[in-house]
């Protein structure tokens, strides 16, 4: 199979690799280890897959692998550093907008992406839900999430 | 006090921190793949099978075909044995069949290296197929001249019952009689983690799955059955569970992994459904119609509810009639001093097989008779708040269809609460003359739901404690986390009743029936309710132990001492006596005394408590564009005791979106002539996402159950049942059309508004 040399960043750690130019980011994060990034659909429906490249949230199963060449990627492993939890992750601790957990990797990223471009503590809750409209989450009914983020915001 | 605590979730720093694994994450050296060769029509027979081509796709290992497997029909539904062989599942299924009986029924599988190669291999199996008429709809299912979908023909069952009185007799007596026919579309659980498992072989005769499943115990068996193998030869792992709500209250991939592992020399062999196969291939929810009638005196007494179901399961019967017995069963809880007359038929089709799903038809039953009581209060002119208080559930009142004493419901509490919290009255009055094309209504809707499934299954729950060398907990539970929050409540109890911190309870969450103490597994909302008393009697027993070691260490074994946040003290002084952790240590290593201190319950629960809510809503009906947008909902619960708060809401919430999404949005369409599934897939069959859900209101009337050593009632599935009926009234408020029928989409808006005459306002051609 055609395969590629990249290189790029995964939560400020450097890979250099041949890559499978048919493989998603996905594919490629889960191999090296990075298994909260989920599979829920394939194709771009559902956002468990979301990780940031560069900042911005994105679908990585619908990213190519090799489009990520010199890029920064950031997955909800890297988040916590030193055993301390994000101000994201602390409040959807707090707000108990967890259950199942498999959206939450993808939610996380999401709503920190959100946060680090909107730094105003006043959020509205129609803002918060557009721009999470993108990961699909079956047991919380949104609720929970949509209060997490507006705590995050206070942090 | 750990019990009534939102204490920090047993699971939620690995989740926020992505170090929980769910069973995709896992894999093994050598591990295969396999994929499904789907049938593309509905019904059918195979003629001819070549999986020639496949075959000599580079990395494909082997095909199987419905030629190579058992053919021991097995049942699939998540229920405990039965020892009654009449109440035993419906046993139908073969792990692939040259019958095929609906639009992805399954022929083959091919076994590969990789993904991809079994998915390409799957591709190239040539199958030919002689077609068969297909039955979607109930009509075509019963008609006279309908194909057998199985032997034996197209009903699989048929049950009626009579409780509380004589329905002849409430007729005579009722001034009023309505009528209305309801029906409910097919829903998907959608849980965001596909279904996946992986088998391999450590023993010549000694299977180990792994599976993402709401029942190991059950699948065990059934593996067990379905392979001709002793049940204890098979040993299921669940670890994480991304959802369930009820599609994995079924055994699906388990006895395939299994037998292909059987099949390649215990190879590890994996299947992981993609989304569409997951929407279509596993169960759905189902659909029903509902005749509904009920009769009501002048002054708003509910003298009789006749209900008559006809319920679609589709391809194969997995729960079955087990679902219309069931809602049934709890339709004779909430207004018990009225008769009900409930009959059910249960069909197959050429349709995805309907199982188990979150409140496991309840909300299609409450849909009929809170729709037709709204109409009843309504012809009779009493307020519809008013009209169910009158009739509602109060304890002391004999539950018709059991037998059984009420002891708890707050019914009436809760319909109070929420009238005052949505500002029913004033709202009333506000919203009283309205005649242009956008209107507010307000609705509610009640509902009653068990707390388990006993007397109809057996209910068994076990437990597991033993106390470390570091004065922690460690604790097995049969129970099954599966995002629901079990884990954390059940160790809220343990450390309630043991006298421990809730943090030095540790829950062993990944569940092993080689291990784990034997539970059937998280369905119809048990487990707290079920479990409540394995971990009390276990947390005592192991109390018990801890407070005879120590009085063996101060040598006084009459001392009177208790254990209080992980603190041994003396009863009369209350002064301390020695920390747990100290006393763990001597029970281990002292040379003399003591042992490894542990504890097992495994108990029974003959009792059934119900529970009870309501939904309120205000919405507005913009007529002319067919739009219904909500402004403010509540879910008000009596579910006894909450043991967390904060789980307990999202609980609630994640059911009410659910509710939502039924009502307004999701529907599985299939073409009636051809069995075609048109919008498999979560592009084209749409779950709410975070903009299409309002913001969610919840409040608790909390009672104290005496069935339950902590008061606790069901809370999981619930939430999910009576947003139908309270939009449906609320649309019915605003607009004075009956909406009978879910989802209530713009187009069927449009229908109904157009044959209501809505669209003929005079000025208008």
């Amino acid at each position: 199979m055609k395969s590629m040399n990249v290189k790029f960043s995964i939560n400020a750690k450097s890979y250099e690799m041949d890559v499978d130019v048919r493989k998603s980011l996905m594919d490629v994060l889960r191999e090296l280890g990075y298994t909260s990034v989920k599979q829920g659909c394939g194709v771009g429906e559902c956002g468990a897959c979301t990780v940031l490249v560069n900042g911005t949230p994105l679908d990585s199963c619908l990213y190519l692998a090799v489009w990520a060449a010199n890029k920064e990627i950031r997955t909800v492993e890297g988040e916590c550093k030193d055993g301390k939890l994000t101000a994201v992750q602390d409040a959807y601790v707090e707000e108990g907008a967890v259950q199942c957990g498999f959206c939450t990797p993808g939610l996380i990223m999401s709503s920190t992406a959100f946060l680090e471009k909107n730094t105003v503590e006043d959020l509205s809750s129609e803002e918060i839900r557009k721009a999470h409209a993108g990961n699909l989450c079956r047991c919380t009914g949104y609720q929970t999430i949509v209060n997490a983020v507006k705590t995050a915001a206070k942090k | 006090m750990a019990v009534g605590q939102s204490n920090i979730r047993k699971d939620v720093i690995a989740k926020v921190t992505g170090k929980t694994r769910f069973t995709d994450d896992f894999t093994m050296p050598g591990m295969l793949h396999a994929k499904y060769v789907r049938s593309p029509i509905a019904h059918g027979l195979v003629k001819e099978i070549d999986c020639s081509a496949a075959l000599a796709i580079a990395g494909v290992e082997a095909v199987f075909t419905y030629e190579d497997v058992p053919k021991t029909l097995f049942p699939t539904a998540g229920h405990p044995y039965a020892l009654d062989p009449n109440y035993q599942d419906v046993a139908d299924r073969l792990l692939l069949t040259d019958h095929v009986r609906f639009h992805g029924d399954e022929v083959a599988i091919v076994v590969a290296r990789d993904h991809l190669s079994a998915e390409i291999g799957a591709r190239a199996v040539v199958v030919e197929y002689e077609e068969l008429p297909v039955c979607v709809t109930s009509e075509a299912a019963l008609a006279k001249d309908a194909p057998a979908i199985h032997e034996g023909g197209n009903i699989l069952k048929s049950t009626t019952f009579e409780k509380g009185g004589s329905l002849s007799d409430a007729e005579k007596s009722s001034d009023t009689i309505i009528e209305g026919t309801f029906s409910t579309p097919i829903v998907l659980h959608c849980h965001l983690e596909n279904h996946t498992a992986y088998a391999y072989m450590d023993d010549n005769d000694h299977i180990v799955i792994v599976s993402s499943t709401q029942i190991p115990h059950i699948c065990r068996r059934i593996v067990g059955q379905a392979l001709d193998m002793p049940w204890s030869k098979v040993r299921v792992i669940k670890p994480y569970i991304g959802g369930g709500f009820g599609n994995k209250q079924d055994v699906v991939l388990e006895p395939m992994v299994a037998f292909l592992t059987s099949k390649l020399g215990g190879t590890p062999v994996k299947i992981e459904l993609d989304r569409e196969e997951g929407l279509v291939a596993t169960r759905t929810r189902h659909s029903w119609s509902i005749n509904a009638r009920a009769g009501v005196t002048n002054d708003g007494v509910l003298n009789f509810m006749d209900l008559d179901v006809v319920s679609n399961t589709g391809a194969y019967a997995s729960h079955g009639h087990s679902i219309p017995m069931a809602a049934g069963s709890k339709s004779c809880n909430l207004y018990p001093r009225s008769v009900t007359k409930f009959s059910a038929t249960t069909h197959y089709a050429n349709i995805p097989a309907a199982g188990a799903m979150r409140a496991y038809g309840s909300p299609q039953i409450f849909f009929g008779i809170e729709g037709l009581l709204e109409d009843a209060a309504r012809a009779v002119g009493v307020d519809s708040v008013d009209f169910r208080i009158k009739n509602s559930v109060q304890p002391g009142d004999i539950i018709s269809k059991t037998g059984n004493l009420e002891h708890s419901a707050a019914m009436i509490e809760c319909l109070e609460k929420g009238r005052e919290i949505i500002g029913w009255d004033v709202k009333k009055q506000q919203y009283a003359q309205q005649d242009g094309p956008i209107r507010r209504g307000l609705g509610v809707a009640s509902f009653s739901y068990g707390s388990g499934t006993y007397p109809a299954c057996v209910e068994i729950a076990s437990c597991r404690l033993v106390l470390n060398q570091d004065g922690s907990v460690h604790m097995q539970i049969g129970a099954t986390e599966i995002g629901q929050g079990s884990d954390t409540a059940l160790a809220q109890m343990a450390a309630e009743t043991l006298g421990v911190e809730y943090g030095a309870i540790n829950v062993v969450s990944v569940q092993d029936t080689d291990v784990t103490p034997f539970d059937p597994g998280a369905y119809a909302s048990r487990q707290t309710y079920i479990s409540a008393p394995a971990v009390h009697e276990s947390a005592e027993k192991l109390k018990a132990k801890i407070l005879d070691h120590c009085r063996e260490m101060t040598g006084d074994a009459s001392e009177e001492l208790d254990l209080i946040n992980g603190v041994i003290i003396r009863l009369g002084n209350q002064h301390k006596v020695i920390e747990l952790g100290e006393l763990a240590l001597d029970t281990y290593y002292n040379k003399d005394r003591g042992g490894q201190l542990s504890a097992e319950a495994s108990t029974k629960t003959r009792t059934n408590a119900p529970s009870y809510g309501c939904t309120f809503v205000d919405l507005e009906v913009d007529i002319e564009m067919c739009a219904v947008t909500i402004k403010e909902i509540i879910n008000v619960h009596d579910a006894g005791k909450i043991i967390h708060p904060l789980a307990a809401e999202g609980q609630v919430h994640g059911g009410m979106a659910m509710g939502i999404g039924m009502t307004l949005f999701e529907e599985l369409l299939i073409d009636p002539e051809s069995g075609w599934i048109y919008n498999g897939n979560l592009l084209d069959y749409k779950i709410p996402t975070a903009v299409d859900i309002p913001e969610l209101s919840h409040a608790f009337v909390e009672t104290f159950d005496p069935t339950s050593p902590y008061g606790n009632k069901s809370l999981g599935e619930p939430p999910t049942i009576s947003q139908g009926p309270a939009i449906r009234n609320a649309i019915l408020d605003a607009t004075g059309v009956k909406i009978n029928e879910m989802p209530m989409t713009p187009k069927v808006l449009f229908r109904y508004f157009n044959d209501a005459g809505l669209f003929d306002s005079p000025g208008k051609e």
